[in-house]
């Protein structure tokens, strides 16, 4: 025996799951919705998600240098937060603009807080906050679907919930059906329900994510939905709600880690978009109720530890 | 009396799907043939060390006491060679300590001492007295003298014997063989047991991927009569790491959960491996103490994977050397499974009592994950058996932080390694909940 062996602490074997193969399966999940996005609003919408994708990535990179860690592009995290950017824009944007929108979600949500597991907030949510606050009019400019085929047309309209804010009736709106594969305006990745679902689905099965947080969300949603004495089907279909149930609440860094406190978390989600949707001035309420329930996390968190093996039954004895 | 079984196993918490790799347990366990030399180190258990009763230069037996302890938690050693005593030698064991050791070269006759007969047993405490002789401690791995655990305290009350042949690590397949190479003795010992302490039944809970032990052990368990007919049973538990641990067993045999600091016993529950029961069974025919042990060789930089029964104190070299050598250079050599087996320095060491598997890693098995960021994503919380958060633990443990580590029950992690498996990011999180409890420790101590 010439050569040494190595002597490390247990245990010895690992399960072969990385943080690179979970961010490519996130990647394939998102793959029907842009598939969907390009089909419905045309090969800008590719390009839209090649100019955030680049921008993340390349943000990341240049970062991660200027700050002399370790590079981490390779994890590919920065890839699924240009993806869900590009998704929670409308196709009529500025390249430019959605460019930016990515340097502010790495750069300044991210890696100024440490990089990958150390962001408080979702970079991709946080970045289309920023975005809407600074060019509202160009972030509400919602393209038709199909415009591209007709190009006599006016190609854009209002959002689903736009119309409903400003007093739409259901008849005038699109159908359920038209809704659910995607047919209505919208941000570029939010409006196909079945390749959101779709991809929910995979994620699940792979267990990436557990169904918790988008069952209690969108749950909750309905609920208040019917409560408020809205359109519950209306409601799950139109605007982000899908998206971010099933892509941007479950994301690990910024959800709870205890089951009880995703449960918390995804209730507290339903009630904030819903809130925003009915009483607020804004149309949509989505990606502001995801923030600031991951601004609570840490707290959620706390309140809601395991216990322990055998710490309840060793409570209850000493009582006796 | 209470005599229904479990039809199948209880619901336990967490748990990971790790790989099987039982290569070896359809092989007939092979016999090796007697080593030149044996070394016995003075602390082969939990407990008190042993002080030697023999001298250099002596002649021993096999089965001569060599070493005792008047110390109740201890357990005598037996020489397990017959030749001449050496000098007394100084080993370092797998977990770092250092300890005297018997050394015997070998006289190449095997020669039983005439010491060795069957104990007469006829009251509950000539039977604790032969456990305690037979030098037997738990043969799982934890090394817990036999004798205490039989020794059930005032007050308490036993109703289930549980016979631990779950064998959830990796690799390891001594159990197994020795279940169905040995299943005769391994049901001498559970009636033993059950009749001297007064246990209405025994359960045989063994992992779902080892049908041919549920099968041998089921035929056993149906042809008892008599007295015990109907009182031993067997469960198919789910493979699921780590199905062998105490309290998981219980949990999956009894649905009973063993309350923090507390013992099997307080749930009315004694856990013994199936290998303990089936020593147990054969010293009760013969008298012969523990002086030999059944270890899996086996990892993909071993040429014949195999089961063999070897003297204790063997080194773990002439084992490989038998088994064909290396086929390519080992990497990292595991006393124990890959899940909580130790990493040793050099294959010189000796087989102590409670091994029962060396597991030879080659380079590629033996690659480790460089550690990234945490990603938060639970796995680590989802899959603890004990229902901790070895993330949190991590991050406690690293910032030195002793109430954080016992607010969240640093010192209940059982190491399992079931969340650094599960990591993704490949953080070390049992080597720093190692250092969180001998922080917790140290800060007892002031």
């Amino acid at each position: 025996m010439g050569e040494k062996l190595v002597v490390s602490s247990s245990p010895h074997i690992k399960s072969g799951v990385t943080t690179r193969k979970i961010m490519l399966d996130v990647i394939i999940a998102l793959v029907p919705a842009g598939i969907a996005s390009i089909i419905i609003f045309g090969l800008r919408a590719l390009l839209i998600i090649a100019v955030t994708v680049a921008s993340c990535v390349l943000s990341e990179y240049v970062s991660r240098r200027v700050m002399k860690r370790k590079q981490t592009i390779g994890d590919l995290s920065a890839v699924v937060t240009g993806l869900l950017l590009a998704y929670n824009l409308p196709v009529t944007i500025n390249p430019l603009i959605a460019a930016f929108g990515g340097v502010i979600a790495i750069v300044v949500v991210k890696q100024m807080f440490g990089g990958i597991g150390q962001n408080f907030v979702n970079p991709a949510l946080t970045a289309r906050i920023i975005l809407m606050n600074s060019f509202s009019a160009p972030m509400s400019n919602w393209a038709k679907p199909f415009y591209y085929l007709n190009s006599s047309d006016a190609i854009t309209t209002a959002s689903p919930l736009g119309m409903l804010k400003q007093g739409a009736t259901v008849s005038q709106l699109p159908s359920y059906m038209n809704m659910f594969v995607g047919d209505c305006a919208g941000c570029l990745g939010e409006t196909c329900a079945l390749a959101l679902i779709l991809g929910g689905v995979y994620l699940v099965a792979r267990k990436v994510i557990s169904p918790v947080i988008p069952l209690c969300y969108l749950g909750t949603a309905a609920l208040l939905s019917a409560v408020m004495g809205r359109n519950v089907l209306m409601d799950l279909l139109s605007g982000g709600i899908m998206l971010g149930s099933i892509f941007m609440a479950t994301d690990y860094t910024t959800s709870p880690i205890t089951v009880k406190g995703k449960v918390i978390f995804a209730i507290g989600c339903g009630v904030i978009t819903m809130l925003i949707r009915n009483f607020g001035s804004l149309p949509e309420g989505v990606s502001y109720s995801i923030v600031v329930m991951n601004l609570l996390v840490p707290l959620i968190e706390s309140a809601t530890h395991p216990v322990a093996f055998g710490k309840e039954t060793a409570k209850d004895e000493a009582k006796r | 009396m209470d005599l229904t079984f479990p039809v199948k196993p209880f619901k336990t918490h967490g748990g990971a799907d790790v790989p099987h790799h039982k290569n070896t347990a359809q092989m007939k366990s092979a016999i090796l043939p007697p080593p030149k030399q044996v070394v016995l180190p003075m602390q082969q258990h939990v407990g008190a060390p042993c002080q030697p009763a023999v001298k250099p230069g002596d002649m021993v037996l096999i089965g001569q006491k060599i070493a005792d302890s008047s110390a109740y938690v201890s357990a005598p050693i037996y020489a397990s060679i017959s030749g001449k005593v050496r000098p007394m030698k100084k080993v370092m064991l797998a977990g770092g300590q250092v300890l005297d050791a018997v050394v015997i070269d070998s006289d190449g006759k095997m020669e039983v001492s005439p010491d060795v007969k069957p104990p007469v047993i006829s009251n509950l405490d000539d039977f604790i007295k032969a456990v305690h002789d037979s030098g037997l401690v738990g043969l799982g791995g934890a090394g817990f003298p036999t004798h205490v655990k039989l020794k059930v305290p005032e007050g308490k009350t036993i109703d289930t014997l549980i016979i631990n042949a779950a064998e959830c690590e990796p690799y390891i397949t001594a159990d197994n063989r020795g279940a169905i190479e040995d299943s005769q003795d391994v049901f001498a010992g559970i009636r033993e047991v059950l009749k001297m302490l007064k246990i209405e039944k025994a359960i045989i809970a063994v992992e779902d991927n080892k049908p041919d032990v549920i099968k041998v052990m089921s035929e056993l368990a149906e042809k008892e009569s008599g007295e015990l007919k109907g009182h031993i049973h067997v469960l198919a538990l789910r493979s699921k790491y780590p199905q062998g641990a105490e309290k998981v067993l219980i949990q999956s045999c009894t649905g009973r959960c063993v309350p923090m600091g507390k013992l099997p016993a307080d749930v009315g529950c004694i856990v013994m491996n199936v290998t303990s029961a089936a020593f147990l069974g054969s010293y009760l025919r013969t008298g012969m103490p523990l002086v030999k042990k059944r270890v899996t060789i086996d990892g993909s930089a071993i040429k014949n994977p195999q089961n063999v029964i070897v003297p204790l104190g063997t080194p773990i070299k002439d084992i490989i050397d038998f088994c064909g050598g290396y086929k390519e250079p080992p990497k990292k050599i595991l006393m124990g499974g890959p899940m909580m087996g130790i990493a040793i320095a050099s294959d010189e060491l000796p087989i102590v009592k409670q091994n029962n598997g060396i597991i030879c890693l080659g380079e590629n098995e033996a690659h480790r994950l460089e550690p990234t960021e945490c990603i938060r994503c639970g796995r680590c919380v989802s899959g603890c058996p004990m229902n901790l958060m070895p993330t949190f633990l991590e991050k406690f443990a690293m910032m030195k932080r002793v109430d954080g580590l016992k607010k969240l029950s640093v010192m209940d992690c059982m190491e399992c390694g079931t969340c650094a498996f599960n990591c993704p990011a490949g953080r070390p999180l049992v080597q720093a909940i190692r250092l969180g409890k001998s922080l917790v420790k140290a800060e007892g101590k002031k």
